[in-house]
């Protein structure tokens, strides 16, 4: 029910709906408040019982009032009522009831709590086993939930976003309005940051006054001289969600929720804050007492029917009563009546509570039980003077207050209990750089407040070596906030502690009883604290019960941990950007579009795309075109970008003793215009990664490295320069992206080159593994006479932003010699037929031995690797060894991850002998090859093995041979 | 988790690669030590200094840093450090 002339929020009018029903709201206003506005008081069913729920606080921490907004792929799950923002067009349904909210089937639930309560599914559903997870689960999962995601590819837009300050303020109610005002003149770059749409906290849902006026206008003026500074970042809509190391916090800001849909926006922007200094005003937050039947629509804290009458003009019944234990939930009767709302009653459990005129006030007062089935109709009560029952709609219930220590609490600290305010307050210094101030450390007069929030704030700029401002504080309520401790009314019935979860004042005496008396054991086995609330509303109360329980105090028995986040926070949020292509970069080729036009599938490598093959017409699989591409480079000419290869530039006066110490091999004494092939090792003596390194010119070396292992190995160089050899004078660079290299591979290449270089090609000046600048079409390139194929082959290479007309050049020539491009599955071909590594042999475990390339260790030299790589375990002749194999009926096949066997040896774990790394079909020889390993494999060749795949149940003979099936003598590269 | 790069100054985690125990490569052959350095790895409860690499900048960084309070006291270039 609105109430004319009150409420702050000039909202325009709005249409939304609710389990498809049409009301209307106030755009702006939480779809709570305009809920209880049109009257609704049922939004929702609990998680276990399927209890009749309502709406129980005004704030982030609501536990009961949870629904689904949107539609489709588009919904969203479990949205607090209390925080989401009613515009024109809101849908929003309740959620975990079937057929029907009123009528909800599993609220049978309800009626068999007696066998439902703690520990039940323990108990129960043990036997028999095999029943876990087909049967039990399925059906409580069914049971027992709350909304349900469409299982659909979410198809909304999320950020991420990074920001810096000196001072982050969290929270905007008077405490933190003032540390920002502080912080603001002082000059110090200060951010804001606040979960409501509107700043202000209490200001906006308050009647006390500030300067002799509303707290609101006051809070109003704060704001518009704050958002008037150019050092202060204003943050609405923005929950501080998370305390990391080094002053990081992480923060979620609604960008989109609030509004229909608009593609420019992202529905929410996860925030990383980096800040030197920050101070804590994240308030309170009211907590319910226990008592029979406490969970009824219409039964809310305190605090929560004043602001929605305060602040959005919205009475939360017609008939209120109030359950309190301390002086500040009587404003709550006052407001009312100051709206012309009855007060039925106020029932409070101390003997010392304030009069009034305007109702009846029951002292020593408690609520022993409430009735009505789908909202509360009236309740039970014993005070001082007897027994009696009241009419009433909405009853609002204060235990007091507790700090909201969340996120002091984030990096391990524990909150300390204090007994004045019957509350845990945050340990000093329990996040470094953080201060708390106002009620979120236990000052909750308002003055209190304002005069904490300069002092904190004044102490943060000293720190950073800041003036602090003088400040004037403004007149203000500084009421008593006293209290009396009430937690729990005893007696018959179930008393609700955690609402949403169901867990009640006799389950977390059972758990005493049954021995789970450590405060974690507790949680664990009667799900408090568990809800999406995160026990904000219960877990002092369920302490409190358990401490009871087991004859303890409250700050024996202590607190369960708090974790980030401090609201709930979406995956794709945290994710944001990252879904699909968005996940990792994307690196292209000068090629690449080219590639794509002629229809080439293309492939991950790493980052990079490479294509696979290029298709041609009349070709219908892949196994054509790649047969085509070997045979072209075999016979004609083949083209290919190899510009994802790791370059690596190498300078300097020390460049060849550097390149001698981090190759196994020596380089030093290799001239200028030569190429060498290089092997790198770890520390520990396994292989790192090969390539060839050329020699440009006097102390100046070009360093190739496999595509996957550029980075790996750009950081390893840096490594040797910087720690192992700090004193040798070398520069390095990586130039990857700098240069496109094309390998031009096949009998024709030189022909090839020759017709698009300035000058032909010399054979004389570029025999086998020479290097050399060249002048293509005008442009200042460079040739490399080196080959991955086993032919006569070149690279050439020349500035990135040549490279895609380079490109297409080479592939018009390569097709006028009967050639063309060659994609990675031909590469892969070659390079099997003549025995070449890659990552796939050089995975890690294997050394320059395994792969018969032992003689490549210099012994006269130190290198990266030497100690470790002489290991006699290393240099085994036992050790499986790289070999070649083939089988022995042509075209069977060799599938990668195969495990090679003697003949007739049981295929079984222990009798494996080795390996298949790689595996290819041989057009030029005619049938499958691969490369493995196999203990003592070079001892082997010409013996019969059996392979076998037990994963794609492949079986077959094949030969040892060694690594090099075609062109041993390596003639066709030489010649 | 921020950490100081002595070129950038400092940054977020996620710009570096995490090596290991700032230690010394032991010299000459295979020895006690060199399995020690490569294989035994203490893992203390306090202070720590280890090496991380800035991938932007390219700089090897010796970072002091406690275990157990989270809390980051130094960072300076390797090539300064000494072994």
């Amino acid at each position: 029910m609105r109430v004319a002339g009150f409420g702050i929020h000039a909202g325009a009018a709005a249409r939304f709906r609710f389990d498809g029903q049409s009301f209307e709201g106030r755009e702006g206003e939480p779809l709570a408040a305009a809920l209880l506005a049109n009257d609704i008081r049922l939004v929702g069913r609990s998680f276990k019982y399927h209890r009749p729920r309502g709406i129980l606080t005004a704030g982030s921490e609501e536990p009961n009032a949870l629904v689904t907004t949107g539609d489709g792929a588009g919904a969203t799950p479990n949205v607090r009522a209390t925080v989401q923002e009613v515009w024109d067009g809101l849908e929003a349904r309740s959620q975990n009831a079937w057929p029907s909210l009123r009528a909800d089937v599993m609220a049978v639930n309800d009626l068999a709590w007696r066998f439902l309560g703690a520990g039940f599914y323990y108990k129960t559903f043990m036997w028999p086993r095999a029943f876990w997870e087909r049967v039990y689960e399925p059906i409580i999962r069914r049971a027992a939930g709350l909304g349900g995601l469409s299982g659909a590819h979410n198809p909304d837009r999320y950020e991420r976003a990074f920001a810096y300050c000196d001072l982050l303020v969290i929270g905007a109610g008077p405490a933190g309005l003032m540390a920002a005002l502080t912080a603001g003149r002082s000059g110090a770059r200060v951010i804001l940051a606040d979960e409501d749409a509107r700043m202000g906290g209490r200001c906006l849902s308050e009647r006390f006054e500030i300067c002799a006026g509303p707290a609101h206008v006051w809070a109003s003026g704060v704001l518009d001289e704050l958002a008037s500074l150019p050092n202060v970042t204003l943050m609405p809509r923005t929950t501080v969600t998370g305390v990391y190391d080094q002053g990081t916090y992480g923060a979620l800001e609604r960008v989109g929720l609030h509004r229909a849909a608009d593609p420019r926006l992202p529905l929410e922007c996860f925030w990383r804050i980096v800040a030197k200094r920050a101070v804590l005003c994240a308030g309170a937050i009211e907590r319910p007492v226990a008592f029979k039947d406490n969970d009824r629509p219409g039964v809310m804290t305190a605090s929560a029917v004043r602001g929605y009458l305060n602040r959005w003009g919205v009475a939360a019944g017609q008939s209120v009563t109030l359950f309190a234990n301390n002086d500040d939930a009587h404003r709550t009767a006052r407001d009312m009546v100051a709206a012309g709302i009855k007060v039925a009653g106020v029932i409070d459990s101390r003997d010392t509570a304030p009069d009034s005129r305007d109702y009846p006030v029951y002292r020593q007062g408690r609520v022993v039980g409430t009735r009505g089935r789908l909202g509360l109709t009236s309740i039970s009560i014993a005070h001082a003077g007897g027994v009696r029952d009241i009419r009433t709609d909405c009853l609002a219930m204060s235990g007091g207050w507790n700090p909201s220590v969340h996120l002091t609490c984030h990096l391990g600290a524990r909150p300390v209990w204090d007994p004045e305010t019957q509350a845990f307050l945050p340990a000093d210094g329990a996040v470094p750089g953080l201060a708390v101030a106002g009620a979120a450390r236990g000052v909750f007069s308002t003055a209190g407040c304002l005069a904490d929030g300069v002092a904190q704030a004044a102490s943060a700029l000293e720190a950073l070596g800041l003036a602090a401002p003088k400040i004037d504080l403004p007149d203000t309520e500084d009421d008593p906030y006293r209290l009396a401790a009430l937690w729990q009314v005893p007696g018959k019935g179930r008393a609700w502690l955690d609402f949403q979860n169901d867990v009640t004042v006799k389950d977390v005496v059972q758990a005493a009883a049954e021995n789970f008396r450590s405060v974690e054991h507790m949680k664990r086995y009667t799900t408090q604290g568990m809800a999406t609330d995160q026990g904000k509303n219960s877990n002092v109360a369920a302490l409190a019960v358990l401490a009871d329980a087991t004859g303890r105090g409250i700050a024996e028995t202590g607190t369960t941990t708090f974790r980030p986040p401090f609201s709930p926070v979406s995956i794709a949020a945290l994710g944001a950007g990252a879904q699909g292509k968005g996940f990792a970069p994307q690196r292209f080729t000068t090629s690449h579009a080219a590639s794509v036009e002629r229809g080439a599938p293309m492939i991950e490598a790493g980052l990079w795309y490479r294509p696979s093959y290029f298709p041609r017409a009349g070709e219908a699989t892949w196994r054509e075109a790649c047969d085509r591409e070997v045979g072209m480079v075999r016979g004609a000419v083949g083209v290919c970008d190899v510009s994802t290869l790791g370059k690596i530039d190498i300078k300097g006066p020390d460049a060849g003793a550097f390149l001698d110490f981090v190759y196994a091999n020596t380089f030093s004494k290799l001239k200028p215009g030569r190429v060498r092939y290089g092997l790198m090792l770890r520390e520990d003596g396994h292989v790192m990664d090969d390539g060839t390194t050329a020699c440009l010119g006097e102390g100046h070396y070009l360093m190739t490295t496999t595509t996957a292992a550029a980075g790996l190995v750009m950081r390893h160089l840096d490594y040797v320069a910087q720690v192992l050899r700090p004193e040798m004078d070398v520069q390095i660079a990586s130039v990857t992206e700098h240069w496109a290299q094309f390998a031009v591979a096949g009998p024709k290449s030189r022909e090839l080159l020759d017709s698009l270089l300035d000058a032909p090609v010399d054979p004389e000046a570029f025999p086998f593994m020479a290097c050399g600048p060249v002048s293509v079409t005008g442009v200042s390139g460079r040739l490399f006479r080196i080959s991955f194929s086993g032919e006569h082959a070149y690279e050439v290479a020349v500035p990135a932003r040549y490279g895609a007309a380079l490109w297409r050049l080479l592939v018009a020539q390569a097709e006028v010699l009967g050639g063309g491009a060659y994609g990675m599955e031909a590469l892969n071909v070659l390079r099997i037929e003549k025995g070449l590594l890659t990552h796939a042999e050089l995975h890690g475990r294997t050394t320059a031995f395994d792969m018969g390339l032992g003689g490549m260790l210099s012994k006269k030299k130190d290198f990266v690797g030497r100690a470790a790589a002489g290991r006699a375990g290393l240099l085994e002749d036992s050790r499986q060894q790289l070999v070649g194999l083939r089988p022995v009926e042509a075209g069977a096949p060799l599938p990668a991850g195969a495990h090679l066997f003697e003949k007739t040896a049981p295929a079984v774990r222990g009798n494996s002998h080795g390996y298949v790394t790689s595996t290819a079909h041989s057009p030029t020889l005619g049938t499958t090859l691969a490369l493995g390993f196999l203990a003592s494999g070079r001892a082997r060749h010409g013996e019969t093995i059996r392979l076998v795949d037990h994963m794609r149940g492949v079986e077959t003979l094949c030969e040892v041979t060694g690594p090099v099936a075609f062109d041993p003598e390596g003639g066709r590269a030489r010649g | 988790m921020r950490i100081p790069c002595p070129h950038c100054g400092t940054r977020d985690l996620r710009e570096f690669t995490y090596q290991g125990a700032a230690l010394a490569q032991p010299e000459g052959d295979w020895s006690p030590d060199w399995d020690s350095y490569l294989h035994l790895r203490d893992n203390p409860a306090g202070e720590t200094r280890d090496r991380w690499y800035h991938n932007p900048c390219g700089t090897w960084v010796v970072v002091t840093r406690d275990t157990v309070s989270h809390a980051v006291t130094g960072g300076i270039a390797a090539r300064e450090a000494g072994a």
